[in-house]
């Protein structure tokens, strides 16, 4: 597929438009964390939402993925699987994790005592 | 195959192999992430993080490293339609900023190991130290990237096939970025506020 060349003018237009709108989301995330507007998981959401729209307009018009006919296939196909992996490490490390925090949250003395109860119970 | 076909192949080739190496380096940020997370809120009696960090000083070296960023990118563009001239003055701006950028982190991480937050004073810190300066070396080796590239485009002139080896370093740059919003938004703006 052979494509006619954008004009100069107009590319550097589509870098400033990223530009502006990712400066824009990085004051938004500064106003928002010390701001006292929200607070607890629901800044933390919106916090995450702001990055995640980041990400997509960085990925869009810096690292240009959107360009379908023109980049191989392999490199989008790519950069959404490394995502979706990345999701399962990240999320799934902080899950089992919390989890055994929460579970193990004994003192020694504490812990002795809980297995000594549940060994107890016979299995 | 022809020159031509095979310089294209060969292109390829390049272009899928440095992509490998910045998906694997995407697992490597992830892991380090997970890490940090983690390790948060276990302090050890020092400091936490919004006791550590200033939002303000990382708002402008956040706005820095994007703007470093978006020079990259205008000076891939001029590259591509052939003004060199404009591409010598982007790329300069390129490294200025990159080179602030690294500046104000090693501030920053002096200041805290000199105050006795060193990476070795709690997990927390440790996971902060490996996050974030696994992220400052990647700005290192980038600008030596770009010096190097600098120094042989200079050396060899039109010789130098500068338009593919600029778009590997344009890639690798943006990636940087692309890992910054999430130290900025989990790190910083979380630990500030959260």
């Amino acid at each position: 597929m052979k494509k006619v060349p954008k004009p100069y003018w107009r590319e550097q237009v589509r870098y400033a438009y990223a530009y502006v709108m990712a400066a824009g989301l990085t004051f938004f995330a500064f106003a928002l964390a010390q701001g006292n507007l929200l607070s607890g998981s629901v800044l933390a959401a919106v916090l995450l939402a702001a990055a995640a729209a980041q990400l997509y307009i960085q990925s869009r018009y810096f690292l240009h993925l959107d360009e379908k006919g023109e980049l191989p296939k392999w490199r989008i196909q790519s950069y959404l699987f490394t995502w979706f992996t990345l999701l399962i490490i990240v999320v799934g490390s902080i899950w089992i994790m919390f989890n055994l925090d929460y579970n193990m949250m004994l003192s020694p003395n504490e812990m002795t005592d809980y297995m000594l109860e549940q060994n107890a119970k016979g299995f | 195959m022809n020159e031509a076909e095979l310089t294209a192949h060969k292109h390829d080739k390049a272009q899928l192999g440095f992509w490998a190496y910045l998906m694997t380096d995407c697992m490597l940020f992830a892991s380090l992430f997970a890490t940090y997370m983690i390790l948060r809120n276990n302090t050890n009696g020092g400091p936490a993080a919004h006791e550590l960090f200033s939002l303000g000083f990382i708002l402008v070296s956040t706005i820095i490293l994007l703007t470093s960023s978006y020079m990259c990118g205008l000076a891939n563009l001029a590259l591509h339609h052939n003004r060199r001239k404009e591409f010598v003055v982007y790329l300069g701006a390129t490294m200025l900023l990159g080179a602030a950028f690294l500046g104000l982190e090693l501030y920053e991480f002096g200041h805290m190991i000199a105050e006795g937050h060193g990476p070795d004073a709690s997990a927390f810190l440790s996971a902060f130290f490996t996050l974030v300066g696994l992220h400052g070396a990647h700005i290192a080796i980038g600008l030596l990237w770009a010096g190097v590239l600098v120094w042989a485009l200079y050396r060899q002139g039109s010789n130098f096939d500068i338009k593919r080896k600029f778009g590997l370093f344009a890639i690798y740059w943006h990636f940087l970025d692309v890992v910054w919003i999430f130290i900025f938004t989990i790190v910083y703006a979380m630990g500030v506020a959260l």
